[in-house]
């Protein structure tokens, strides 16, 4: 029995994607028989943060009604053996997933996986309540900002009501709060919410903290995955992040400004 | 720029107290909406009316909540009559 992890939002624009895109890297980096399942219908992005836009051929609509096997769907990453990509279909309806659709593949992957990432879209329809539908766990991508928290507590109050787990009254899902784009320089000057104020409003357990860093997105325009950064901060941050999510006790980092000094942007380049 | 407004603006840029004030007032009042029946708004609507044939009140005077306690639940309702 896989399990299964969804990264969601609600607010678009947040690092869900590039998330799911590290967080499933980890786990399969890890041995860890992993699989990670765009659920954004019709503006799949997945393939290309993971560098396999040119390898689509199925995707997982076809899987749903059939036209495709699940082995000739799946995606095998070229970087980690242990990691699969089911893209989304970029033509067709968000409709075309249906609840015995997408329960028909999971339990299908769940036989030959330990973990099923799966990566919601924006928003709080049908795709998005689809991702997290089947959910064990729910990673929630917030922002220290306004809207993306508001729009995090909303899509908590969805996991504990319209999961599967919720509808059936079993333990709810595990809920998890990870910060991404945080500015530690910012929230010194009280410029932006800290860490504590977000724990704080949603009251959820912290993950990991993501410093905003200019590797997210030179890693996006190569299609790597943040996590395989791993002389960089955001690359170290997931990388704690996944150990937590496996159980493991690793203390916070990035957390706090870093001013450097004189020295050191002399001799470190800045 | 004068000498003055440099710590003038500092001060208005530590905006971050606002935003964690104003966020845990909307999520309070919006998880509080979350625990109410679906059929509220509805009713809320239908009374509404109801009242609306016998006297002209507005759309704020009418305030349903449902408590719930552990043995019972309870329909509030308030109705605020204009002053004549």
């Amino acid at each position: 029995m896989a399990r299964i992890i969804v990264v969601t939002s609600g607010k678009g624009g947040v690092g869900k994607t590039t998330t799911s895109a590290s967080i499933s890297t980890g786990l399969a980096k890890r041995g860890h028989k992993t699989v990670v399942i765009d659920f954004d219908v019709g503006l799949r992005n997945l393939d290309l943060i993971m560098n396999c836009e040119r390898r689509v051929v199925y995707d997982f609509v076809n899987v749903i009604q059939g036209e495709a096997s699940l082995n000739q769907a799946l995606i095998r990453d070229k970087r980690v053996d242990t990691l699969y990509i089911l893209p989304a279909s970029q033509t067709r309806e968000k409709e075309a997933l249906t609840k015995e659709g997408v329960e028909k593949v999971i339990n299908e992957l769940s036989e030959r996986f330990d973990y099923i990432v799966c990566d919601s879209p924006a928003g709080i329809e049908h795709g998005a309540l689809m991702a997290l539908y089947y959910a064990d766990e729910a990673v929630v991508v917030t922002n220290p900002e306004v809207s993306s928290v508001r729009d995090s507590d909303r899509i908590l109050g969805i996991l504990q009501s319209k999961s599967r787990r919720a509808e059936m009254g079993q333990d709810p899902v595990k809920e998890h709060l990870l910060l991404t784009r945080y500015n530690p320089d910012r929230v010194q000057k009280g410029e932006m919410l800290s860490v504590a104020d977000v724990e704080e409003i949603l009251a959820i357990p912290l993950l990991g903290v993501i410093p905003e860093s200019q590797i997210v997105l030179n890693a996006s325009n190569q299609g790597l995955p943040v996590i395989l950064e791993e002389e960089s901060d955001a690359g170290q941050a997931y990388e704690d992040a996944v150990a937590r999510l496996l159980g493991e006790e690793r203390e916070h980092r990035f957390m706090s400004s870093q001013k450097k000094g004189f020295f050191s942007r002399m001799f470190k380049g800045g | 720029m004068s000498f003055f407004d440099y710590f003038k603006s500092k001060k208005n840029n530590r905006t971050a107290s606002v935003a964690k004030e104003r966020l845990q007032i909307i999520v309070a009042h919006e998880r509080g909406q979350r625990e109410q029946p679906d059929y509220l708004p509805q009713l809320q609507q239908e009374l509404l009316e109801v009242i609306r044939k016998y006297v002209q009140i507005s759309d704020d005077m009418v305030q349903v909540e449902v408590d719930r306690n552990d043995t019972c639940s309870v329909l509030e309702l308030n109705v605020t009559l204009p002053e004549k």
